[in-house]
């Protein structure tokens, strides 16, 4: 801290707030290895050798390439990891874009997955129904994708247009129009002949879009990461996240749909259309989810299940931690959005090589998200010695406060009157950190 | 009829308390995004508990004896198992959203993340599979109570209402009833009651009269969290045949909408679930509902699509939202950390 560049780059709010991300991920991936440690010391078929397995895969999942022939796991690049963490990112990091684009207009966007399933259904239909050998393959691509778009943000603008005309919640509207999506998107495909009949085993399948021809464009990757499932999608979706940054940062649209989100009430005062642009910040937010869905199925080689009346799509939801994660920065989402899917892939790792399973991946992004949720508190823990004691009395207040449960409060109160009272300098110190922030 | 209500209540039980959950936190200024996680949480905790327990001698011993009473003491025990455990998951949100301020939102969102996350990971480290079952049997011939255990024929009718609510039923649907009347009665006609509401509405004002507004807040969002814990429990007993895969079919959202629709008053919650849980019955069981018992089952040879059934709920849910929300009123201070240097 001596060095007054250096300080003065770490006090800048972007840097603290890549910086709370970062120490939430380390948290998280600690409280992941923690989970593994107790339970493989309290399962009796798990050893020691597969507790330290499991945590060195938590960490470096990614550059996993098996086992070797002494029965050891074996690290290393990887190709096929990379390029298919690479394929798997890319749905999650529109879906993430989309949240996070409502978020910064002030909108909870929880009907991804929704307008997910929409776009979804509009690609698949439209890349399947056109005939390839009448209208060109390239064509087909560009309609269906467009199509995908165009379901998301209709469905999308519907929970905007509740909010905007009739003041309905908009997280009960998305939830509504999460599971009326997956009715119609079940209905819809029960009556269509694009249900895979060609293969026994996959009658519960739609057809992939290579049945048809359509595929996306590899631009080279394949060849990058052998025996991966990546295409160009990745590279639609990054486009995509600087379109999005532009658009919320450098236009007079995204300046209107800001400061709606900061204040309606203040925005219409100014002469801004709130309403529209309630509506339109949800539309657009359904596109990117939709565009999310399309560039997965259109890829040739993934297939979707039809029957999903019961159950939403995960990388709707996975919108959330990823958008959250990445402080609502349309950059910021498209490592974070890496970042999960890389989460995925050593989930697959741990499944495939040890008696874990995948889904301590999900505790992981779960802890990061809870605390994404103060990081304001991890900001303030990390800038600057200036602070540190207020710091502490403040983070011992809290931890004090925590630890004894809903008793906590009461005893403070109850306490002797010469005991400073806990809550003082916690106020003080938010109040500080709030106008800095 | 008597099948249309049964089934009715069934679904309807879950989400009335579930709902009341969420009127506990909302009112005391906290939102409860996390209901569905809680739920989700509670249900494992509770199938858990029945899963170890019932394996104990006592219990095989009284499954087999037809003890029914005791087997009736063992629901209860798994219910408050459940209770327990989603109080304690709801301190989490408690926690960061009290002690730590943080956004009660994305708290809410981190534990249902959280919750179907950890509960499959466990899952599937105890049973080697995605679902979590009971030990032994299913949770109708372990819990069900039927009019034979009063000692009634097989072939009695008792009647109309005999019929609909002393056989084939559960006991957990009238412990819900009950202590849904009952914490209605505290949240409106106690001091405590009064006092948590005031902080949802103002809780610089409850301060100011010596209220501590943590604390009541801490209360609320306890009595929330094993609330929805105990509903999450009930709903796998029910309708899920007393199983945990880290799924409650959205039921913790949609008493969400209950609550919002119910206009965070209990008596018209209870009415939202209800009508919510004749549509959900609706969906589930329309081609063999025979209403006035003619022997005609009309809903099926309307020759709707299935379908249609099955999204009819949320569709109705969004309409009646839609002719309501103009004069639904939410909690003034709920969503606002507390914050005792503002006014």
């Amino acid at each position: 801290m001596k060095n007054g560049r250096l300080s003065e780059f770490a006090g800048r709010d972007g840097t603290r707030t890549v910086l709370a991300s970062i120490v939430s991920i380390l948290i998280g991936l600690v409280v992941g290895a923690i989970v593994v440690l107790i339970v493989g010391l309290t399962s009796d078929n798990i050893t020691l050798t597969g507790v330290w397995e499991g945590i060195r895969l938590i960490f470096a999942g990614i550059f996993s390439t098996g086992r070797n022939a002494a029965g050891g796991l074996s690290f290393g690049f990887n190709p096929t990891n990379v390029g298919n963490m690479l394929f798997r990112a890319t749905p999650v990091i529109m879906t993430g874009l989309s949240v996070a684009m409502a978020f910064k207009t002030g909108l909870f966007n929880i009907g991804a997955p929704g307008q997910y399933l929409m776009g979804t259904m509009a690609s698949l239909m439209l890349a399947l129904g056109i005939p390839s050998d009448v209208v060109p393959a390239g064509l087909v691509w560009i309609i269906a994708f467009l199509g995908g778009i165009l379901a998301g943000a209709v469905w999308g603008s519907i929970p905007g247009l509740l909010k905007a005309l009739l003041n309905i919640n908009e997280v009960i509207a998305c939830i509504m129009t999460n599971w009326i999506a997956a009715n119609v998107v079940t209905w819809a495909f029960d009556v269509s002949n694009f249900k895979n009949l060609a293969e026994n085993t996959k009658a519960s399948y739609v057809y992939r879009t290579t049945y048809n021809g359509v595929q996306t464009p590899k631009f080279g990757l394949d060849e990058l990461f052998p025996g991966s499932q990546v295409n160009g999608g990745i590279l639609i979706a990054i486009v995509m996240a600087i379109l999005i940054y532009i658009l919320m940062n450098k236009t007079t649209l995204g300046y209107e749909l800001r400061a709606c989100g900061s204040n309606r009430h203040a925005a219409r005062y100014a002469g801004i259309r709130d309403k529209r642009n309630i509506v339109l910040s949800m539309a657009i937010a359904g596109g990117l989810s939709g565009a999310g869905a399309a560039l997965y199925y259109l890829s040739g080689n993934t297939e979707f299940f039809w029957n999903t009346y019961q159950s939403l799509p995960d990388t709707g939801f996975n919108g959330i931690p990823v958008a959250l994660l990445a402080a609502n920065n349309p950059i910021g989402v498209v490592f974070t959005g890496i970042f999960m899917s890389m989460l995925d892939i050593a989930g697959l790792q741990l499944t495939s090589l040890t008696a874990y399973n995948e889904y301590i991946t999900d505790v992981i992004i779960a802890v990061i998200v809870y605390l994404s949720a103060f990081s304001l508190v991890i900001k303030t823990l990390i800038s600057g010695r200036r602070k540190k004691k207020a710091v502490e009395v403040q983070t011992a207040a809290a931890v004090e406060d925590g630890s004894s449960g809903p008793a906590g409060p009461e005893a403070a109160d109850s306490g002797p009157p010469d005991v400073p009272d806990p809550d003082i300098p916690e106020d003080a110190q938010s109040r500080k950190g709030g106008a800095e922030a | 009829m008597t099948f249309l209500i049964q089934q009715t209540l069934l679904y309807a039980v879950p989400l009335m308390i579930v709902a009341l959950a969420g009127v506990f936190a909302e009112r005391s200024g906290i939102i409860n995004l996390a209901l569905e996680g809680i739920m989700i949480f509670g249900a494992f905790a509770g199938v858990l508990f029945v899963n170890i327990v019932q394996q104990t001698d006592v219990f095989m011993a009284a499954s087999e004896s037809g003890n029914w009473l005791a087997l009736q003491g063992l629901e209860l025990l798994a219910m408050l198992a459940a209770a327990v455990m989603g109080a304690i998951f709801s301190l989490l949100l408690s926690f960061a959203s009290i002690n730590l301020k943080a956004d009660q939102t994305i708290g809410g969102t981190a534990l249902n993340l959280m919750a179907p996350a950890l509960v499959l990971f466990l899952v599937r480290l105890i049973a080697n599979q995605n679902t979590l079952r009971m030990a032994e049997g299913d949770s109708a011939s372990w819990f069900m109570i039927r009019k034979t255990n009063f000692g009634y024929d097989r072939t009695a009718d008792l009647g109309f209402f005999g019929n609909t609510f002393v056989d084939r039923v559960y006991l957990a649907t009238y412990i819900c009833i009950i202590l849904f009347i009952v914490l209605s009665i505290i949240l409106y006609r106690t001091r405590f009651g009064l006092r948590l509401r005031s902080c949802g509405e103002n809780p610089q004002a409850s301060d100011s009269l010596g209220i501590n507004v943590y604390k009541m807040r801490y209360a609320g969002t306890t009595i929330s969290g094993a609330l929805a814990g105990m509903g999450g429990f009930v709903y796998s007993l029910t309708t899920a045949n007393c199983t945990a895969n880290g799924d409650v079919a959205g039921f913790g959202f949609l008493a969400l909408a209950v609550m919002i629709f119910g206009n965070w008053k209990p008596l018209n919650i209870a009415g939202a679930a209800l009508l919510f849980g004749l549509f959900k019955c609706i969906s589930a069981s329309y081609p063999s509902i025979d209403i006035n018992g003619d022997g005609v089952y009309l809903l099926n040879e309307i020759g709707l699509s299935a379908h249609f059934y099955r999204l009819l709920p949320y569709l109705i849910t969004i309409l009646v939202l839609a002719f309501t929300s103009k004069s639904s009123r939410a909690p003034k201070a709920e969503g606002v950390p507390y914050d005792k240097a503002k006014r």
